[in-house]
């Protein structure tokens, strides 16, 4: 028989007893085996639906079984189930979300007739999506599938933050946008399509970049914040932002064929902190210009994320709190990682030390991310280098991208990938001239920076790499 | 430590008004419960709360309920695991309550009740301490610290169920 820990204010229903004993395998069956000893009890700790209610915490031993296998976690005669009900509460300085629904219209009837007839959603559920505020940071590859779906469920109030231009190379993966909006501002952009889609929708325009001198403002004015940022100094600070403000951050990222989801930030769950303390040393994650991107990722990840927006709003099923929702596209599998709330963490910790936002490019930059030493290297303009090999110099042109990359486009130079170039310099004659070059002037900044202390002294990078050799040299070159 | 005027002004109480610029004497709590509880459970409880501030401090009542007394025997301070909003929501880690209980049992003793101090507040329940709420028969004790000083204590019984569940005031008694 395993024992069951009563607490105080449910002795009443089990006849003032604090420990009950009862025989089960599993928690799930724990709990029956109790209700059905103590009927009145049932309705204490399960909600009209069958679920355990939100305020009632279940432990095995010292873990909570929302860390386990939730009501499936085998339980042995040795073990201690604790009931725990939480213990919160506060003073009512946060705003609290509309308490009046506001009522729909016999269009949005309509409209959202779809939803209105599933119980898990139904009138009450709309009426919280018309009366949520959702902000989403960037309207590019996660962004657009996100507000677009946000908005044709009938999110009242969308948030939209990018001071970016649409680009040639966005219509790959941030099918918000088209070919006629290359060039304008993507939020003039998104914001049409949005209209086109649902023109209910009240959509907010943030056309800045998000820092810390802004964020804390704009958060406040939103009930969830979803994250579609792809750079590292944005997303700490979009996750302390979140922290400092007390909203859910539903989070995703993306490179080449991966991509990772979660929720953080809420009040029983980890944040990107608890996941990640400190940024990655600069250059081991390449961002999707670097690195690239399958089209489709954003949009496979850019839903999960629009599906957990709406479970929040909705209060519904299973939210990626405490989860890690890894997805790999190539062998199309999805895995799970358990995160815990980090009690050391800076922000969401029991004695965080950041409590207010700092500056992240700093932050993330102090490694030197995003600020590669081409300064320091020397330099040779592509129109400087045409002019050499036009005159026959002996110039040894050392390409450092990667094989794929040579087949787009080349300078029919020795390659060499960055990566590689330690392990290869004695394939190179140290007593040449070499410029070596990359796609935008960055990696191979680096690798001359790499030559030059293995003692190469004839060593240049070439400015602006293939794409100013585009620009400037050979315009029938393709840029990519 | 300042002298503590324990009873002088809970809120949503029957109160009488002795004229201006006096003090409110409390008439009658409307609970039948009684939270006793020592001087030094007390002068800690409060103290907490100083110590804690501006952010809410929090902890366990633990002790034995007696017929209509609420005999306080100790209380553990918790650490507030709220990380969002600490100035202005506590909550307490389940685990913690968990070990609480399992180390009260030993003593053949309960929970009875918690406590949170209310930063530049009131020592008045809000509607989210009373939507968070779930123990009921147990002492919910709130204080008040303005500037960093530990004004007013206040207890509040909860009572009814989860769907009709209300706080009523309770007297508070220190020894």
């Amino acid at each position: 028989m395993m024992k069951v820990l009563i607490p105080t204010p449910l002795r009443p229903y089990t006849g003032q007893q604090a420990s009950v004993e009862v025989a089960a395998g599993t928690v799930g069956q724990t709990l029956r085996e109790l209700t059905n000893q103590f009927p009145d009890l049932r309705k204490q700790l399960f909600s009209d639906d069958g679920k355990l209610r939100r305020f009632v915490n279940v432990y095995v031993n010292d873990e909570d079984i929302r860390y386990l296998d939730h009501e499936n976690t085998p339980v042995k005669d040795s073990d201690t189930v604790s009931i725990v009900p939480s213990v919160a509460g506060g003073e009512d300085a946060v705003a609290v979300k509309d308490s009046v629904a506001p009522p729909l219209s016999n269009d949005e009837i309509l409209r959202y007739s779809r939803h209105l007839i599933m119980p898990e959603v139904g009138m009450a559920g709309q009426q919280k999506l018309k009366a949520a505020r959702v902000l989403c940071i960037g309207a590019g590859g996660l962004g657009s599938p996100l507000a677009l779906y946000l908005a044709a469920a009938g999110v009242g109030t969308l948030g939209l933050v990018d001071f970016d231009v649409v680009d040639l190379t966005n219509l790959q993966r941030q099918i918000i946008h088209t070919v006629d909006d290359v060039g304008r501002p993507k939020l003039d952009s998104a914001t049409e399509k949005i209209a086109a889609i649902n023109p209910l929708i009240d959509v907010q325009k943030f056309e800045m970049k998000l820092t810390s001198q802004n964020a804390l403002e704009i958060f406040r004015q939103f009930d969830v914040i979803a994250d579609g940022t792809d750079n590292f100094p944005t997303r700490y600070l979009v996750n302390d932002a979140c922290v400092l403000t007390g909203k859910p951050n539903v989070y995703a990222s993306i490179f080449r064929f991966e991509g990772q989801a979660s929720v953080f930030a809420t009040e029983q769950g980890p944040c990107y902190r608890c996941l990640y303390p400190e940024p990655p040393p600069p250059g081991l994650v390449p961002s999707c210009a670097e690195g690239g991107v399958l089209g489709i990722l954003p949009g496979l990840l850019g839903v999960i994320q629009a599906t957990e927006v709406i479970k929040l709003i909705l209060g519904s099923g299973d939210p990626l709190i405490g989860r890690l929702l890894l997805v790999d596209a190539l062998g199309m599998r999805f895995r799970e990682l358990r995160l815990r709330k980090n009690p050391e963490c800076p922000v969401c910790g029991t004695s965080p030390t950041v409590r207010e936002l700092i500056d992240y490019n700093q932050f993330c930059g102090i490694r030197g991310e995003e600020r590669p030493a081409t300064t320091n290297v020397p330099e040779i303009q592509p129109e400087e280098l045409k002019l050499k090999l036009d005159r026959g110099e002996d110039i040894f042109v050392l390409d450092v991208r990667e094989p794929h990359e040579y087949q787009i486009c080349n300078l029919g130079g020795y390659l060499i990938p960055l990566g590689d170039l330690p392990a290869r310099m004695d394939e190179l004659d140290s007593s040449r001239q070499i410029v070596a070059h990359c796609r935008s002037g960055v990696r191979s900044a680096k690798a001359v920076t790499l030559l030059r202390q293995a003692g190469f002294g004839k060593v240049k990078n070439l400015a602006g790499g293939v794409l100013a050799w585009s620009d400037k040299v050979d315009p029938t070159m393709p840029k990519y | 430590m300042r002298s503590l005027t324990i009873f002088s002004s809970p809120p949503n109480i029957v109160k009488e008004h002795l004229g201006a610029g006096k003090s409110e004497r409390l008439l009658c709590y409307d609970s039948d419960m009684t939270l006793r509880i020592g001087k030094q459970e007390w002068d800690d409880l409060r103290l907490q709360g100083e110590k804690a501030y501006p952010y809410e401090g929090c902890g366990v009542l633990v002790g034995q309920i007696d017929g209509d007394v609420k005999n306080v025997q100790a209380i553990v301070r918790c650490d507030n695991q709220r990380s969002d909003s600490l100035h202005n929501r506590y909550g307490i880690d389940p685990r913690d309550v968990v070990r609480v209980q399992r180390e009260a049992r030993k003593r053949a003793q309960d929970i009875i009740g918690f406590y949170h101090s209310h930063p530049d507040h009131p020592a008045r329940w809000s509607q989210t301490d009373l939507a968070e709420a779930h123990w009921t028969t147990c002492s919910y004790v709130i204080t008040s610290v303005m500037g960093g000083i530990a004004t007013q204590t206040n207890s509040f019984n909860l009572v009814g169920e989860e769907e009709s569940k209300r706080f009523e005031d309770e007297e508070i008694r220190v020894e």
